[in-house]
């Protein structure tokens, strides 16, 4: 469906994106991470054909950006970082204007809209100015827009941006709706929304791809397979760092803030050791306050991916 | 076509369903009113109805060109300004029908508080006799000089990131226009020949004025709008290279 080779765009001398390769299946649900500022928005507004690329050759769906843009924009719907929504119109309106623009005959106008309406809980705001809506809803109006005239393509750039943790509960929840029907390209720095929702991830950093699989091959590829875990411990801690790492599997046991008279482990390994730490510990003669599964593991991979300079593992 | 058809009646739509149009169009036609009362009717001695027509479109292209320039200023800065140019420039639209349908929205709107003016001229048949062609030629010289000072204003709508930076681009490149006649005055021929015919009102608008249409007049106002929208076409598309 989207074929990047070699993508590049420079904004003067400053290049937004360079020498970016990577290929989406049709029907995939991709997402797209990267720090603020790392290239997400340019990628994304070069495959909406918003922006010309600087070099590289970009398809969508077969056909050249620059060579056919008109005919890529029918395929595509597109919600960009801030829903471009007009206050003054209602909901339903603005929808049958969005649905004519992509091209809807007529006569499916109003299934279309009523059907995109639907799938993003707007039912009851068909009569409703969207100057007068919250954010939340502006953000589903914008969903709306994008998916009005059935695209091949969806583009939707921090589609949970501003959203307060129940809207992006519901937006995760109209994101997994969308699996099946588009193929979908989600860009965010939400990692559990990406992890939740998407196939498949590419990382980027300061305008390169550092990494890109599924979230096991991503942790697998840093050298992150296995879990890790998170002890507290009230007690003596010298020297259970070693004692630890003695345990079989266990590649790093880290020492970390240590308030008051508890002492807090990050304990990484191959496989699950919990039972094993905790015997350990126990054994050991300390008191064992909590135990966990540490941060997500998407967090980390991204941390390790995005720090330092581009060219990293890929 | 469509999508120029498409997005001059949404545009026009938001003029109809926002304050602003309403305001500009209120407070044109209130000065328009108190200058036709004051400047027009006023004085002592009793006037001719065609002198009285040619001061009302006198006066009235003076406020079409003002309100020209504040029309336009949202046209495309506002939809910069809150985002929403995105849902046009990734739908399957042309350069050409934005600007076209933008420029036709405001030039209809334009026309309709034109025409509301009507009255005015009418009150001459109270008391004289009127030349329903002279006011017939005076209202096209108003539309086409406002349609010219639209198409400006598109250009400078274009161009601006604000609305407040539309309306001082374009009311500059207004009243360059106009006063470029200014330089005729002190060039030799043929320079100021051409510095005169460049002027958006000194030569092209008095003949309107005075009931007489002229064909150069009407093509140049024609082509002042052609070469505008043309540079903002220009504009917009260049806006996808950066």
């Amino acid at each position: 469906m989207i074929e990047v080779d070699k993508l590049s765009k420079y904004f003067g001398e400053r290049a937004a994106i360079r020498d970016l390769s990577f290929s989406i299946a049709k029907g995939e649900v991709v997402g797209f991470l990267g720090l603020n500022g790392a290239g997400k928005t340019t990628t994304l507004r070069v495959l909406g054909c918003l922006l010309l690329p600087t070099s590289g050759a970009v398809r969508v769906d077969g056909l050249e950006v620059t060579q056919h843009p008109y005919e890529i924009r029918r395929r595509i719907g597109f919600l960009p970082d801030l829903p471009p929504l007009y206050p003054e119109m209602t909901v339903g309106s603005y929808l049958t204007f969005a649905a004519r623009l992509r091209q809807v005959p007529a006569r499916e106008t109003a299934a279309r809209v009523a059907e995109a309406e639907e799938k993003t809980a707007l039912r009851d705001m068909h009569t409703e100015v969207i100057g007068e809506l919250s954010h939340g809803y502006r953000q589903r109006v914008g969903l709306a827009q994008a998916i009005v005239h059935k695209p091949a393509l969806l583009i939707l750039d921090e589609p949970s941006a501003g959203l307060d943790p129940a809207q992006i509960v519901e937006m995760r929840n109209l994101l997994r709706g969308l699996h099946g029907e588009h193929t979908v390209l989600i860009s965010s720095h939400f990692l559990t929304e990406i992890s939740q929702t998407c196939d498949r991830l590419l990382v980027i950093h300061n305008g390169e791809l550092v990494g890109q699989g599924s979230e096991g091959e991503l942790a697998s590829a840093m050298g992150q397979g296995g879990s890790a875990i998170e002890v507290e411990i009230r007690g003596q801690a010298a020297g259970l760092a070693e004692r630890l790492t003695g345990i079989s599997t266990v590649t790093k046991a880290k020492q970390r803030a240590t308030t008051d008279d508890t002492t807090v482990f990050e304990i990484v390994a191959g496989a699950d050791v919990r039972a094993d730490v905790a015997r350990l510990l126990v054994g050991a003669g300390c008191d064992l306050l909590r135990l966990e599964r540490s941060e997500s593991r998407l967090e980390s991979i991204f941390m390790n991916l995005t720090q330092g300079p581009a060219g990293g593992p890929q | 076509m469509t999508a120029t058809w498409l997005i001059a009646r949404r545009e026009l739509g938001g003029y109809l369903r926002t304050m602003s149009g309403y305001v500009i169009a209120a407070v044109v036609l209130f000065v328009d009113g108190i200058l036709f009362n004051v400047r027009a009717l006023g004085g002592q001695q009793d006037r001719l109805s065609t002198e009285v027509l040619s001061e009302f479109f006198f006066n009235s292209s003076g406020l079409v060109m003002a309100a020209s320039v504040f029309l336009s200023m949202r046209l495309l800065a506002e939809e910069r300004q809150n985002g929403s140019m995105v849902l046009l420039s990734s739908s399957p639209v042309r350069e050409r029908d934005i600007i076209l349908g933008k420029f036709f929205s405001a030039f209809v709107f334009l026309t309709l508080m034109t025409l509301a003016g009507v009255f005015m001229p009418m009150l001459i048949l109270v008391n004289g006799k009127l030349s329903l062609g002279h006011v017939a030629v005076g209202y096209l010289g108003l539309l086409l000089l406002g349609g010219a000072t639209l198409a400006i204003g598109t250009l400078g709508s274009t161009l601006a990131r604000s609305q407040l930076l539309a309306a001082i681009i374009s009311g500059s490149m207004v009243v360059c226009m106009i006063v470029v006649w200014m330089l005729g005055t002190v060039t030799e021929r043929p320079l100021n020949d051409v510095f005169f015919a460049l002027a958006l009102w000194g030569r092209h608008f008095p003949p309107f004025q005075a009931g007489i249409i002229h064909l150069r007049d009407v093509v140049y106002y024609l082509a002042v709008m052609y070469f505008a929208l043309f540079v903002s076409i220009r504009v917009l598309e260049a806006r996808r290279w950066r």
